[in-house]
């Protein structure tokens, strides 16, 4: 039986933790994740879990000492947000290269400078690249259900890759909402017995990691890291299917609001999706046929499958809290627009930046956007392809 | 050898078999070859325990040259080699000349 709970984006999370009771964790503490590790460390310290928690001395040690356990054979796990990712960014591409299928809670966080605690994702969006599985979460319960099922997919033996689970920070990770945890048992049939693959620790079939791939190999590893990547897509639709048998809700790449029939859509990450599809109600009932799109597995980014559902709208405003200041558009467009590049006749473009460093995105902020969507749809025509929302001027 | 293509690399990079580093010949990157001159030696071995490769030979306690195949030609063991009455026992010699 589900218990029904009300607590913390962050509980929520290391309630899942506890749940998997994975081997090994090495972590360090940064706002806003750190509350799940604090949370964790007193399972560990309470006896809940057998994991074995390290406490680092940075976030690039507690990156290394979570390679150094998933190659020795354990089950791994951590958590971070903003610049304390930014400090594992080295490690990021080796836990990724070396395929170790290591879980992070991401708690996003901006980047400093100017230093700023609260939620934005421009932690993530730095990371986008960097070969690990993303899957992104719009409140506590999604979080939840995604920490869970990130083991199973990071773990299967056709993947085997190291996987972050993005929630809010601040928004989702420290703020109460009622959600459901799945039991302790149904929990642990689902993500099963950690399987090793070469591990160091079986000193019978010795294994060497880390060797140095020079011009006459590196490019085969990097192609056969872009195959593994293709097969992750569907890994995730087969946990997603498993895992509503335990918990009765439904998972996909992405979430589709209302889009079935819309002519004017938003695309949008994490907690922001729920403000706008409050919003999209209200359109719905003055009869404009709005929908929204949110991805959930950002990386590998769902191409196909999100081209497909957006091709017959009329306009679409990808909203994106993160900037990417390569010179164009914001990092959530830029794979939008790709998406819809084999589609002729798809719908026009606009790319809203909003919320970045914690600001508030409003309702009004979304019936701002969704207006323009509509005089867009009419005309065709776009005022500013790129915009900010909600800055003074 | 016939180089494996991307479908038969190992899972990251992972080297299962043990002690395959002896396949990868490392000789080729030296610049500088260490020369051994027998007179000067005093059998002590520093050669051999400050190589940061295992390329000294030693046989019966006993170094007796160098191996190529492996040798990167750092130098490390004609610095710490301390000769006889002042008079080195490994020389650097560039490669090639
Ligand atoms: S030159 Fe360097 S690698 Fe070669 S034998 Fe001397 S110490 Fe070893
Ligand atoms: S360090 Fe010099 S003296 Fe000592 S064993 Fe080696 S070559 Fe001989």
């Amino acid at each position: 039986m589900a218990k029904v709970v009300a607590v913390t984006g962050n509980e929520a999370v290391a309630y899942a933790l506890k749940q998997v009771n994975p081997d090994v964790s090495a972590a360090y503490p940064i706002t806003p994740a750190t509350d799940i590790m604090q949370r964790f460390t007193s399972y560990v310290s309470n006896g809940q879990v057998k994991t074995e928690m390290v406490l680092a001395e940075s976030e690039h040690s507690a990156m290394s000492g979570c390679i150094g356990a998933s190659a020795a054979g354990g089950r791994v796990m951590t958590a971070t947000s903003s610049q304390g990712m930014a400090l594992m960014w080295e490690e990021l591409f080796i836990a990724s290269g070396s395929r170790l299928p290591i879980v992070m809670a991401l708690v996003n966080r901006a980047l400093s400078a100017p230093l700023n605690i609260h939620g934005d994702h421009s932690d993530g969006m730095g990371a986008r690249d960097c070969g690990w599985i993303q899957l992104w979460s719009e409140n506590a319960q999604e979080a939840y259900d995604n920490t869970i099922q990130a083991f199973r997919i990071a773990e299967h033996m056709d993947i085997r890759l190291p996987a972050m689970v993005c929630l809010d920070g601040f928004i989702i990770s420290h703020s109460i909402e009622r959600m459901e945890y799945i039991d302790d048992d149904a929990v642990k049939n689902f993500v099963g017995e950690f399987k090793a693959l070469n591990p160091l620790l079986d000193i019978e079939h010795p294994v060497s990691y880390g060797p140095l791939i020079l011009t006459d190999y590196y490019m085969e590893y990097r192609k056969a890291h872009a195959e593994v990547m293709s097969k992750v897509s569907k890994v995730v639709l087969d946990a997603a299917k498993e895992f509503e048998k335990i918990s009765g809700r439904k998972y996909g790449l992405f979430e589709t609001y209302r889009l079935d029939d819309a002519e004017i859509g938003l695309v949008i990450l994490n907690s922001a999706a729920g403000t706008s599809k409050d919003v999209i109600d209200s359109f719905r009932e003055k009869g404009i046929k709005a929908g929204l799109l949110k991805p959930r597995l950002f990386r590998p980014f769902p191409y196909e499958e999100i081209g497909n559902a957006l091709k017959n709208l009329k306009a679409v405003c990808v909203l994106d809290r993160a900037d990417a200041f390569g010179g164009s558009y914001g990092p959530l467009f830029i794979d939008i627009a790709a998406s819809l590049y084999p589609h002729k006749n798809g719908p026009v473009l606009m790319n809203k930046i909003y919320g970045l460093g914690g600001r508030d995105y409003l309702p009004g902020h979304a019936e701002l956007v969704l207006n323009e969507l509509v005089d867009i749809a009419k005309t065709g025509k776009v005022k500013m392809i790129k915009e900010y929302i909600g800055v003074r001027e | 050898m016939k180089l494996k293509g991307w479908k038969d690399v190992n899972p990251g990079a992972v080297c299962t078999e043990a002690g395959s580093a002896l396949k990868f010949k490392t000789g080729s990157w030296r610049a500088y070859r260490p020369k051994w001159v027998e007179e000067n030696c005093i059998q002590c071995l520093f050669c051999w325990a400050y190589c940061p490769d295992m390329a000294v030979f030693v046989k019966d306690g006993k170094m007796t040259g160098f191996n190529y195949d492996y040798c990167k030609g750092c130098g490390i063991c004609a610095l710490e080699c301390p000769g006889k009455k002042g008079n080195k026992a490994i020389v650097m010699e560039e490669e090639g000349k």
